[in-house]
């Protein structure tokens, strides 16, 4: 999970939004002095206790065969390492499974969580509390759950990607909380029934109603899910598939692939954050102009 | 997107009748909505008035179809209604809270109704825009509903209703947010509009002016059912019960004893509403503009003599509260004519012998 720290630090800051940043209000001058040093150090300090290892990560893949030198190669061969499995198509894995486990989980959370507010008020706090449980149960207790059914599954011989149910179930908490507070945000009800009043039908007032008005919630969510996916070892190790991270896991057994290693989280860490980014970036564009 | 409800051309175009027979609602234990009989003639404005909870609200939520009856039947223009969805059953609404799709600008919002009725966009453009202008907000369109005032977005709320051309107009309190000179041009240009468009239009309010203002007729509530049914002038001057009768305006509560065809107060006999009333003692109801005041310091003790209290200016009226020794009494005169009193004053009352409506209680005398 090393390697999403930095985007999660970001997106933290995206999720709580102005208010974090507000100038805090009823203080002296000299006490908002103090309180901005405090936050300099502390930000310095802390930003320092995060970039540094990175830095040290990035300058080892760096490192040539002889101390003092330089070279690419470890990143040169991120692409060319022959594994098993090459390095490349277990990206191209987690990357396909970010994306579809954020689209499932988008698919069944979201009009799940609206029709619950619209419709079946008295279910939202079940619906809470299942969407809450995964918080509590640890990834091993749930890889021994999952492992029969995984058994079956393997008997189809399919790939990684069916690790998206199991990916489905770890994100949830994460992407419930951020679309219940874009949901709380929006008064659901009126719109709902001003849009069945013009002759709405329900399909209508779900995705061209309330999901519009849900955009930053939606990409916070998404935000989550695929730093969760990006992030993910141990589930995918417990059950023997093989992922971006569990690929990482295995080269860093062999130590003349060191450098590769470090290139390849290096790489990781710099497309999850500019993923990230996007994300952020593109909810930002979305919102330009709306309220 | 398939059309469910066809938007009609105005030369199709006619005014229906709104007929409920029999509505009830309840809320657990709780009766929203009790036996309702309720029939809105074609192109005619009724307002709903009442307290918090008398069943107003839930009246017009069933007439939507946003919630169900328990019992009773909702028919528009001789088609029963009563089981179809709220999507299907054309009626344009505005509501209390604002309403307008955030993510909207005002002409898609206004465009949102006929969109879904699969009309063309050059159509829905021309529509929309001939209702914003009905509003007067055609300069606004391509705002997002958060950079207009809240006045505006009920107005572009009350646009995107009357455009797909509903049966039936709903107003559920769509002022009670605005500030007091808003709403009360707000008022006005809802009743131009309607009495233009000729639809048949249900408005809750809570507001007795506001309902006495715009409605043809105005229905009060109580309990989950209609205490009257009437034209204002009705309503205020020949309220049927003392409950309506207290809720529209202020009423003097006076004690008084019934013989006959009248009712006497302090002395003074005044014509009974309800000539059936059974002889006895009663409270009567008596408003405070029947109540004239005359200056008068040499007056001396009567049932209509007494101590100027209070004075409170109301603009072109002035409400002056008098003590009569054993009661208070409330006039309300023009401001030019409550300029000569003061706290203190000795006043006589003359009491206008308007139908008084009595009631049955025999409770200690209120303030009012």
């Amino acid at each position: 999970m090393a390697a999403v720290n930095q985007p999660l630090g970001d997106l933290a800051a995206d999720l709580t939004g102005p208010a974090a940043t507000r100038r805090p209000s009823g203080l002296r001058a000299s006490q908002r002095r103090r309180l901005n040093t405090f936050r300099y150090v502390a930000f310095t300090v802390f930003g320092l206790f995060f970039l540094l290892p990175l830095l040290a990560m990035v300058r080892f893949s760096l490192e040539g065969t002889t101390p003092g030198s330089w070279s690419v190669a470890a990143w040169t061969q991120i692409v060319s390492y022959p594994g098993p499995p090459p390095l490349l198509s277990s990206i191209e894995i987690t990357l396909e499974l970010a994306v579809i486990t954020s689209a499932v989980m988008l698919l069944l959370v979201l009009p799940t969580m609206i029709w619950v507010q619209l419709r079946v008020q008295w279910f939202s706090r079940i619906l809470e509390f299942i969407c809450l449980l995964p918080l509590t149960i640890p990834a091993i207790v749930l890889v021994v759950g999952l492992a029969p059914i995984y058994n079956q599954i393997e008997r189809y011989n399919v790939s990684a990607l069916m690790l998206f149910w199991a990916y489905v179930i770890l994100a949830l908490p994460y992407a419930y909380r951020a679309l219940a507070a874009g949901l709380a945000a929006v008064d659901a009800r009126t719109l709902s029934e001003a849009a069945r009043s013009l002759g709405a039908r329900w399909p209508v007032v779900i995705f061209r109603v309330i999901v519009p008005n849900m955009v930053q919630a939606i990409l916070n969510a998404l935000l989550l899910t695929v730093a969760l996916v990006l992030g993910e070892f141990t589930v995918a190790y417990l059950l023997s598939y093989v992922n971006l991270q569990t690929n990482l896991f295995e080269i860093s057994r062999s130590s003349e692939n060191a450098g590769v290693l470090f290139s390849a989280s290096a790489a990781t860490l710099a497309f999850a954050f500019i993923l990230l980014m996007i994300l952020s970036y593109a909810g930002r564009r979305l919102r330009r102009g709306r309220p | 997107m398939s059309s469910t409800i066809p938007v009609q051309s105005d030369a199709t175009r006619t005014a229906v009748e709104v007929r409920m027979q029999g509505l009830s609602r309840t809320y657990g234990a709780v009766v929203a909505l009790d036996n309702l009989d309720l029939t809105v003639q074609p192109g005619e404005l009724i307002a709903l008035l009442g307290p918090s909870g008398c069943g107003k609200t839930t009246t017009l939520r069933l007439l939507a179809g946003l919630e169900d009856a328990d019992a009773g039947t909702i028919s528009v223009g001789g088609r029963d209604i009563t089981r179809l969805s709220a999507n299907k059953r054309d009626m344009g609404m505005v509501f209390q809270a604002y309403s307008l799709f955030p993510h909207m600008t005002v002409r898609q919002n206004v465009a949102f109704g006929l969109r879904l009725r699969g009309i063309a966009s050059a159509t829905r453009d021309k529509r929309s825009l001939e209702m914003l202008e009905l509003v007067e907000l055609g300069s606004q369109a391509d705002r997002y509903p958060h950079q207009i005032s809240g006045g505006q977005q009920q107005r572009v709320a009350l646009a995107r209703a009357l455009a797909i051309e509903p049966q039936v107009l709903l107003l559920d309190e769509p002022l009670s947010a605005l500030d007091a000179k808003v709403r009360a041009q707000l008022r006005d240009q809802i009743r131009r509009i309607q009495l233009e468009v000729g639809i048949t239009t249900l408005f809750v309010t809570h507001d007795q002016e506001e309902a006495l203002a715009i409605a043809d007729r105005v229905g009060v509530m109580r309990n989950g059912r209609l205490e009257q049914l009437a034209p204002p002038a009705d309503v205020y001057s020949r309220p049927a019960t003392s409950f309506v009768a207290e809720f529209v305006g202020l009423s003097n509560r006076l004690e008084g004893t019934v013989s006959g065809t009248t009712v006497t107060v302090r002395g003074r006999d005044l014509p009974l509403v309800d000539t059936t009333t059974a002889p006895g003692p009663v409270i009567a109801l008596i408003r405070p503009e029947a109540v004239t005041l005359a200056s008068d310091a040499a007056a001396e003790s009567g049932p209509l003599t007494g101590t100027v209290i209070a004075l409170t200016f109301l603009g072109a009226t002035s409400r002056v509260t008098v003590d009569l020794g054993d009661t208070t009494i409330m006039a309300q005169l023009a401001t030019s004519d409550a300029a000569e009193l003061s706290a203190g004053s000795r006043v006589t009352l003359t009491i206008r012998p308007d139908p008084v409506l009595v009631s049955a209680e025999s409770a200690p005398l209120s303030e009012e």
